[in-house]
């Protein structure tokens, strides 16, 4: 199937590949999607205790190119972000930035579980 | 009948014929259909201007030459196979032939039994139409295939009834390329007294088929996939011991009342071209075809974490099968973009499973997403396999930069033990 521009521009580079450390306090870290379905996305946040906005992010993705947009495009969309407003992110913004076709909506979703689960995972650590 | 270099058309030859459209990216898809071969396309043509008769028609000079042209065309497919003439009937491809075989041979002999079997790897003409076979009440045996996807011939022993009507394997598998052991299972079908029927669409001009001493009742050719056009193809059918089909095609009572229907001339005659200069190339293709194999594969292996797909020797040389761990297909196939190859992903398909052939062999969803096939043929030079090494090399690494899977790997994380989240 031929790809939307944008998922080719995101695929061929890729924004904020990589990893932060899992026990630094004021990283969240998310992973969602198994291999067996073709799909898994890391994404982790870091936080600024201070004022819980969201100062940087990072991921990976093993998953096909849709995938791998849907992922490097949310990284940039949390920067700047408070968490409650990344959580709030919705899989048909990212599906609709990058044209997914149906057949690819799942990409959407996952990268928007991955954001919520980053979130919460920055929220256990720090729910006491 | 003899073929020497200078009418082989060389790979400049080919390249200039494509010049006219875009020929990017490098063709290694040779399992999803192969070009025509220039040779075949020039004693078509004609077929398509001048000669323009129904071989039906027996009144006039017209149809009496395109009758001719049509089974001159048949004896070169029988000679590839060993057939008699009489034992082709042409129909529209390898689909068709396996739709009038398995349909035609249930319907024929169903007051003898119900009761078919298949092998799990096989083609979807055939796996749909043991399907549709089921619904109308036969019973369909699926067997399972080796971790090499090979059968087990003792397992094809144990599902034999006294019901069985029918068996059908295929001799070369479109995916991974193995090559199965026909002779052994046609002997101990015809023991049985069951038809055997081969899906040989992927065996033409790669193995050797001698149907005078191989026990096959019915087999299944196409022609895009030994260098003919597209849209023609054809099913043996055994005279001695004669095996019997039920029409599946009405009207006009063509190709002895087995499938009707208006042959397409220069279709046929391109396929008898195809399949002649098989038979007379198949060495000196299979001889290329094995030494740009071992290239490719001498390039992969190091690879850290790849694993072959398909018996590594009982097999034919044009297919290379392959997983990338920790690597999704599709997004392999979208990095390595000046390669025309196919992908075992569940994303290069509507649905969301993974290869089920890959998935037979034992293999994991994650080895079956990862997998890569590329087909190589007639036209694929040196140059073109080392580009597809350093492409896959070079793309390989970058997406397991990018995979939180081969970062676990590389952490020694057994992914086993882990609780994913499935969607």
């Amino acid at each position: 199937m031929a790809y939307s521009e944008k998922v080719v521009e995101h695929y061929e580079n890729p924004r904020n590949v990589g990893s932060f450390d899992k026990g630094d306090e004021s990283v969240g870290t998310g992973m969602v999607g198994a291999p067996a379905c073709g799909d898994v996305m890391k994404l982790q946040i870091k936080v600024n205790p201070a004022t819980g906005v969201i100062e940087d992010a990072r991921f990976k993705t093993y998953g096909c190119g849709s995938a791998i947009a849907s992922s490097s495009l949310v990284t940039e969309w949390v920067k700047g972000k408070t968490l409650d407003e990344a959580a709030a992110l919705k899989n048909s913004q990212i599906a609709e930035e990058l044209a997914l076709p149906p057949v690819k909506i799942h990409c959407s979703i996952l990268a928007e579980d991955a954001i919520k689960a980053a979130v919460d995972d920055y929220k256990k650590k720090h729910a006491h | 009948m003899t073929s020497d270099a200078a009418d082989r058309p060389d790979n400049r030859t080919l390249i200039f014929s494509m010049q006219a459209t875009p020929h990017f990216p490098i063709y290694m898809d040779y399992g999803a259909t192969t070009p025509c071969d220039p040779r075949v396309v020039d004693v078509m043509v004609p077929w398509l201007r001048e000669h323009f008769g129904n071989p039906a028609s027996r009144s006039h000079a017209w149809g009496w030459e395109a009758e001719a042209a049509v089974e001159k065309a048949r004896e070169q497919v029988a000679e590839l196979i060993g057939a008699d003439p009489r034992e082709i009937v042409w129909t529209s491809g390898a689909t068709e032939s396996n739709n009038l075989a398995l349909k035609g041979a249930a319907h024929f002999y169903h007051s003898k039994g119900r009761h078919l079997i298949t092998v799990k790897t096989e083609h979807k003409a055939v796996l749909d139409t043991m399907r549709e076979l089921e619904r109308q009440g036969f019973e369909v045996t699926y067997l399972d295939v080796l971790e090499d996807g090979l059968l087990d011939l003792e397992v094809l022993k144990a599902a034999i009834r006294p019901d069985t009507i029918v068996v059908s394997v295929m001799a070369v598998n479109n995916e991974i390329g193995v090559i199965q052991d026909i002779a052994t299972i046609g002997k101990l079908c015809r023991e049985k007294g069951i038809v055997f029927h081969v899906d040989a669409a992927q065996a033409t001009g790669k193995i050797e088929i001698d149907l005078k001493t191989l026990p096959v009742d019915l087999m299944s050719l196409a022609s895009h996939k030994t260098y003919g056009p597209k849209g023609i193809g054809a099913l043996y059918v055994r005279r001695k011991p004669r095996v019997r089909l039920e029409a599946q095609m009405h009207g006009g009572g063509h190709e002895r009342g087995m499938r009707s229907g208006t042959l397409p001339t220069h279709q046929c005659v391109g396929m008898g071209e195809a399949f002649r200069l098989a038979r007379l190339e198949m060495a000196q293709d299979n001889a290329r075809a094995k030494a740009l194999h071992e290239r490719l594969l001498k390039g992969l292996v190091d690879v850290e974490q790849v694993f072959l797909n398909g018996h590594p020797t009982q097999r034919v040389p044009q297919n290379i099968n392959m997983s990338f761990n920790f690597v999704e297909g599709e997004s392999l196939i979208m990095g390595i973009k000046g390669l025309a190859v196919s992908s075992g992903s569940a994303c290069t398909s509507a649905s969301l499973e993974p290869s089920y052939v890959l998935r037979a062999l034992g293999r994991s969803d994650e080895l079956a997403h990862s997998s890569l096939r590329m087909t190589i043929g007639r036209w694929t030079t040196e140059q073109e396999i080392d580009y597809a090494i350093e492409t896959i090399r070079a793309n390989v690494a970058k997406l397991r930069d990018l995979s939180p899977l081969w970062e676990m790997y590389q952490d020694g994380v057994d992914l086993s033990t882990i609780q994913w989240t499935a969607h």
